[in-house]
């Protein structure tokens, strides 16, 4: 795997003032069901944040109200100082792009084909020019391949770029998801459940992936379940219970709260009954 | 691009795996291959005899001496049959003809001759009443294809089994007749040779001009067997023909040349589709008749509106029922401004581009005004919508007679004569002799349709190579993922509706010109006349979805067959059904499969799953991660 890749830089990278992304009192409600409640995060330039959390914690709807998928109930989500608009598109062309837990593949186009179209937004060529064909639009579809191509050698993908996006193995979707994230040159990218389903090796390939990301000055904020693979990678861990954030600090903090622990193992805390129930052997073996 | 030496790796890496040999009637190999020959030999030689002994029976099957009639369609499959087989028992020089080694293809060509031959006795004898009308050289015809059959059922045949369907089978098995066919059908699905099997080999070795040669042979030969069809006039030989043009088809594939011509039509892609367009423009100078040539430009006109619909269905996944009410709103703009006595605007004539231009313009508009508030629905419910608008179309159209509403289309009577159209002086209503060849009206409409659909294949093309088309098939593919990836969906969406709905008010103005006049019940959801919207949706299903020449295949196999089978008017609806349910079940990817759906070739064999069963072995992706 190669560590480095020419970055192109985004037009509205703002050098560090105040936080990457900032999310301030998330209240996501279906109906009756409070699934995200009052949730602050804030994710900086250059920093990987973990998100963790019993499974049903609401990390994923989290994610959803951050990428413009769900509309928050309440509260604000903030990128590079503007407010987010509640459309996905948008969100993904102000600059967070996202994997998806259950991986969500163009399945019958090719591996190339997925990356392209996650440079959508960073190309301009509407019907009329590919109708025309003009010389801009060769140049532009050239330019889009030639960084599609790019992700994929980044990726290690790009000796596949040829088969279809099915018929990849499942750690190679998975990095096909990533580098079709990338296409879309964000500032943040939202992972979530990265290695699900990995073997070992795997996950230590997907964890110098993200560091190499991370190197490229983008931010990463992800969600696992994988606690070893969260705490070798983040430089910040937020622990989601309940649709409430219980803790947020570093991996060591994380790790020594008696609440997460209780959290994971079953332990009830005060106030919140039934909490035994979220535990399972699975994420036992985790810590 | 496909590089031809990762085929071949691929094609190195394949494990036989289930695929294995057998032989169903135990001979030894050189008196197999002297029985399929001597086969040959006297299919070939009965079509010179006569077969029965009145002219009662359709193609005069009586004279000794030269074959007619059907007799024609035991020749050529028996003729290809035996051309194949001595490639497949690889006699030098000529194992070129079947590059995939495999005794299938002779199996397939075999199992035509033998069908068509038998259709023809016993229909002689069901005709005539009895098999006591038959001459000598019927019965001789009967057992020379049956010895045919015999002996390439003892050559060794190669099967692929597919353990994975045995279950879906057990339920329907309980009937007899049921469980019959589908061991004949899944006997014949085990027969297919798979793209691993075939060594093609590489035909850029030969010199540029034998390649092109070899295309213009191809084309012209595909113009003979379709003009032949078209031209033939009862329903039984319609059949016979239909029965050896498709195992035909069936067994050049199984024969690896059609892949082998594919590689040459993509090696030499400008010269080969200038040959089909030249090929196209041939065709109302192959046949002097009116008929054929009205036939020829129906098919054009429901080829295009499909290949428009694909785009909405095919490439963007967007079930639109209602999509005729466009080629409608085409059509009577296009009447409106024709200077037609009975138009609104009886003195408005437009020349042709500009009626072209704004039928097309009215169309999108159309296609805005419905699409932007039903294309927020997706699925099911946006099938409904769109139906729904299809029908109102209609029936708008329908009461703007000046006495349910204002005076705009006469109502039911709609618009009549249309004037022909006159283009740079050249009237094609008019007859023209150019040459020794003289083009009828319809002749100069097919070619005139024939420019539109040249237009509207290359902006299918194009169209859908590019980043809009890649952001359509995105959002069929997964309209969430699509909108995370930044894809405006309903922007999108939207464009491809309209671009559609364009395409389709292209023909329109065409078909206007055509029949002369407009009148609105053509422009229904279903009917037992094309064009209507199940006809259309049908056309792109049947043909293939998302591809070029699916659609326009599929409307042409669509307004044919039933042309000629007259038997079938009554049931024509219900045969569509029938129809679709088989495609659906049994080919799920349309006759013609995407080009997406040939990148199984590079699939490790060892781990994917075999593709060509797709539809009812899709895994998405999805499911893998869940």
């Amino acid at each position: 795997m190669t560590t480095t890749i020419p970055h192109q830089p985004t037009p509205e990278q703002v050098p560090d003032s105040g936080p990457l992304l900032q999310a301030s009192g998330v209240i996501m409600r279906f109906g009756g069901l409070t699934a995200v409640r009052d949730v602050d995060l804030t994710v900086n330039n250059g920093e990987i944040v973990g998100l963790i959390g019993p499974n049903g914690a609401g990390k994923t709807t989290f994610f959803n109200c951050l990428t413009g998928l769900y509309v928050p109930t309440e509260g604000t989500v903030s990128f590079r100082g503007s407010v987010l608009p509640p459309k996905p598109h948008l969100v993904t062309k102000a600059g967070i792009a996202r994997t998806f837990q259950n991986i969500r593949l163009f399945a019958n186009m090719t591996v190339l084909e997925n990356v392209l179209v996650g440079r959508h937004t960073r190309t301009r060529e509407g019907l009329l020019s590919a109708l025309i064909r003009g010389p801009g639009y060769h140049r532009a579809e050239a330019a889009s391949r030639a960084r599609a191509m790019e992700l994929l050698e980044f990726t290690g993908l790009a000796a596949k770029a040829d088969h279809l996006a099915r018929n990849l193995p499942y750690g190679e979707q998975r990095k096909l998801e990533i580098a079709r994230a990338l296409a879309s040159e964000p500032g943040l990218l939202l992972l979530d459940e990265p290695t699900a389903g990995m073997n070992p090796q795997e996950t230590r390939a997907t964890e110098e992936l993200v560091f190499a990301v991370r190197d490229q000055g983008i931010a990463v904020l992800v969600i696992e379940h994988d606690m070893r693979f969260i705490f070798n990678l983040c430089d910040r861990v937020a622990v989601l219970v309940q649709g409430e954030k219980l803790v947020e600090g570093t991996s060591e903090v994380v790790q020594q709260d008696e609440r997460v622990i209780a959290a994971y193992l079953g332990e009830p805390f005060e106030g919140t009954p039934g909490d035994g129930e979220q535990t399972t052997g699975e994420q036992e073996n985790d810590r | 691009m496909t590089d031809l030496s990762t085929n071949a790796a691929a094609m190195t890496a394949t494990t036989p795996g289930a695929r294995r040999t057998e032989q169903y009637i135990p001979l030894p190999l050189n008196a197999a291959r002297l029985l399929t020959l001597a086969g040959v030999v006297a299919s070939i030689a009965s079509t010179f005899m006569s077969w029965t002994y009145t002219t009662d029976f359709p193609g005069d099957l009586t004279v000794s001496g030269y074959p007619g009639g059907l007799q024609i369609m035991t020749l050529i499959g028996a003729i290809l049959t035996g051309v194949i087989a001595l490639g497949a028992f690889r006699i030098k020089g000529l194992a070129w003809l079947n590059p995939s080694r495999s005794n299938n293809s002779v199996l397939l060509l075999a199992l035509g001759t033998l069908a068509t031959t038998w259709y023809t006795v016993i229909d002689i004898a069901a005709k005539l009443g009895g098999l006591a009308n038959l001459d000598p050289g019927g019965f001789v015809a009967a057992v020379g294809t049956l010895a045919l059959f015999a002996g390439t059922l003892a050559l060794p045949i190669d099967r692929h089994p597919h353990d994975e369907d045995d279950a879906e089978y057990i339920e329907l098995g309980s009937l007899a007749a049921v469980s019959l066919v589908v061991a004949v059908y899944r006997w014949l699905r085990e027969l297919r040779i798979t793209h691993g099997d075939i060594n093609v080999p590489d035909p850029r070795r030969l010199n540029v001009w034998l390649q092109r040669l070899a295309i213009v042979a191809v084309f012209a030969a595909g113009l003979k067997v379709l003009t032949y069809g078209l031209a033939t006039t009862y329903s039984d030989i319609f059949i016979g023909y239909m029965i050896v043009v498709s195992f035909t088809f069936w067994g050049l594939g199984a024969s690896g040349l059609l892949r082998q011509f594919q590689q040459l039509t993509r090696e030499n892609r400008v010269f080969s589709s200038s040959v089909g367009i030249v090929a196209a423009v041939a065709y109302p100078f192959a046949q002097n008749n009116e008929h054929w040539a009205n036939l020829g430009v129906s098919v054009l006109i429901v080829g295009t509106v499909a290949l428009g619909l694909n785009i909405v269905v095919g490439l963007t996944g967007l079930l639109d029922l209602g999509y005729v009410a466009f080629l409608g709103v085409g059509a009577y703009t296009a009447a409106l401004v024709s200077g037609s006595q009975y138009s609104i605007w009886s003195g408005v004539q437009f020349p042709f581009w500009a009626a072209a231009l704004t039928g097309a313009a009215a169309a999108l508009v159309f296609g805005v005004l419905i699409g932007a508030p039903t294309l927020r629905l997706r699925g099911d419910y946006l099938a409904i919508v769109t139906l729904g608008f299809g029908e109102i179309f209609r029936i708008v159209v329908k009461n703007l007679d000046g006495v349910s509403g204002p005076q705009v289309t006469n109502g039911p009577n709609g618009i009549a004569q249309i004037p022909d159209l006159s283009i740079f002086g050249y009237n094609l209503g008019d007859q023209h002799d150019i040459g020794s060849f003289t083009l009828g009206r319809f002749a100069n409409y097919y070619l005139l349709m024939l420019v539109i659909t040249v237009i509207v294949v290359l902006v299918f093309t194009r169209a859908s190579d590019s980043r809009i088309g890649r952001s359509w098939i995105a959002i069929r593919e997964d309209e969430t993922a699509a909108t995370a990836m930044g894809i405006n969906g309903f922007r999108v969406k939207l464009v491809a509706f309209a671009l559609g709905a364009s395409l389709a008010g292209l023909a329109g103005t065409v078909s206007a010109h055509v029949t002369n006049s407009v009148v609105p019940d053509p422009y229904v959801f279903s009917g037992s006349v094309p064009p209507n919207s199940a006809f259309l949706l049908a056309a792109v299903v049947l043909g293939g979805m998302g591809t070029v020449s699916g659609p326009i295949l599929g409307a042409a196999l669509l307004y044919v067959i039933p042309e000629k089978l007259d038997f079938l008017a009554k049931y024509e609806l219900f045969a569509f059904g029938i129809a679709l349910v088989l495609i659906m079940r049994f080919r799920p990817e349309g006759i013609i499969a995407n080009r997406r759906r040939q990148l199984e070739f590079h699939e490790d064999d060892a781990t994917a799953p075999d593709k060509r069963t797709l539809g009812d072995d899709t895994v998405s992706a999805g499911t893998a991660g869940a």
